[in-house]
């Protein structure tokens, strides 16, 4: 009960702090089940970020994954729960007001201001799984090209994501 | 060109972010643009954009928080619920079973070299994600350094991402609105 209360309670938390989407939060959560609880390891980390990607639907998705690991479904619903609950409350609110204020300088100032933010937060995640999921050259290898690929041309990410799959299926990531 | 806006029900709501949740794979904001303005015409090109901004500038996962407004638009505290249930019922089953066969099967080297090809190729992905959105930042001084402040924080010093937040949103929003372009 405790875990499913923690779950709740710090994912609630993570959820007003993902400036840019889950994906602008993996460092904390990270250290939240790995290091501070020890509920999973590193690799294991990546592994349910690498699953959350192959399947469909949005990037939260690796929360509801962390939540099954930790304290199965239940651990799972409470986490997506508490992920998405105090964002989409605030967004209901302020859904109005932001159409209301659509000519305010404010309101461009704080899409410019929060922009760079954003961008340190994804590269952060960028760098910690990144870390975490390649532990030899062919991993980095691996990782660089896809980013490149990703970043360069308007390929379906899926074909990228099942070149990975094939390459480590093949024992050579 | 029928330009007419079309307004949805709670059941097309529902269905029409069913359908965004359960085919967009590596980021579903383009699928969303898709649904909502071409092809079922619920808003037009500028209320999307509108909505998109307040997607991506509140905390929280993006198309969820596009979801609760579009829903919300439409039909209020239902409408909101109808299209996030639509958005997140499908997937979340799917990873589910796949999280149950992986706790199966993990000990099998085979699986084991599939997701780390996996983890390998979706850390990439995450990589051009912040390169594309470092592209379009401003090409200014306080952008540059906010983003490259923000990054060592939560790197290089592992500092707690709230502390990080409550310093740089605030001054960053202010640095903004020092530096906005005032058309009389």
């Amino acid at each position: 009960m405790s875990v499913l209360l923690s779950l709740l309670a710090t994912f609630s938390l993570f959820s007003l702090m993902a400036v840019g989407g889950a994906n602008a939060i993996l460092p904390e959560i990270h250290r939240y089940v790995v290091e501070s609880n020890g509920w999973m390891s590193g690799t294991e980390f990546a592994a349910l970020f690498a699953i959350a990607q192959a399947a469909p639907g949005p990037n939260v998705l690796v929360v509801s994954l962390i939540g099954w690991k930790v304290a199965g479904i239940p651990g799972a619903l409470v986490s997506t729960l508490g992920m998405c609950g105090p964002s989409s409350l605030l967004s209901f609110y302020v859904a109005r007001l932001w159409h209301r204020f659509r000519a305010s300088p404010w309101r461009k100032a704080i899409e410019r201001g929060l922009a760079p933010v954003t961008i340190g937060l994804v590269l952060g995640s960028a760098w910690l799984l990144s870390r975490s999921a390649n532990d030899g050259w062919p991993g980095w290898l691996l990782c660089a090209v896809t980013a490149v690929v990703a970043w360069r041309t308007k390929l379906n990410p899926l074909w990228l994501l099942g070149a990975g799959a094939l390459l480590g299926w093949l024992g050579l990531v | 060109m029928d330009t007419t806006l079309h307004t949805p029900s709670r059941q097309e709501l529902f269905a029409g972010f069913f359908s965004v949740g359960l085919s967009g794979f590596g980021g579903v904001l383009p699928l969303a643009h898709r649904m909502l303005v071409m092809r079922r015409r619920w808003l037009s090109d500028a209320e999307f954009t509108e909505v998109l901004g307040l997607g991506q500038v509140l905390p929280g996962p993006n198309i969820v928080n596009v979801a609760v407004a579009v829903g919300s638009r439409f039909h209020g505290v239902s409408g909101a619920l109808a299209a996030v249930g639509g958005l997140m019922l499908a997937p979340l089953v799917i990873v589910l079973l796949l999280a149950t066969l992986y706790g199966q099967y993990q000990s099998l080297s085979a699986l084991r070299g599939v997701l780390a090809g996996l983890a390998s190729a979706g850390a990439g992905l995450v990589v051009a994600m912040g390169l594309r959105l470092a592209e379009r930042l401003e090409r200014r001084g306080w952008c540059l350094a906010t983003a490259l402040l923000t990054l060592a924080a939560v790197t290089v010093w592992s500092l707690p991402l709230l502390g990080v937040l409550l310093v740089i949103a605030p001054l960053a929003i202010a640095l903004a609105w020092w530096t906005r372009e005032t058309r009389s």
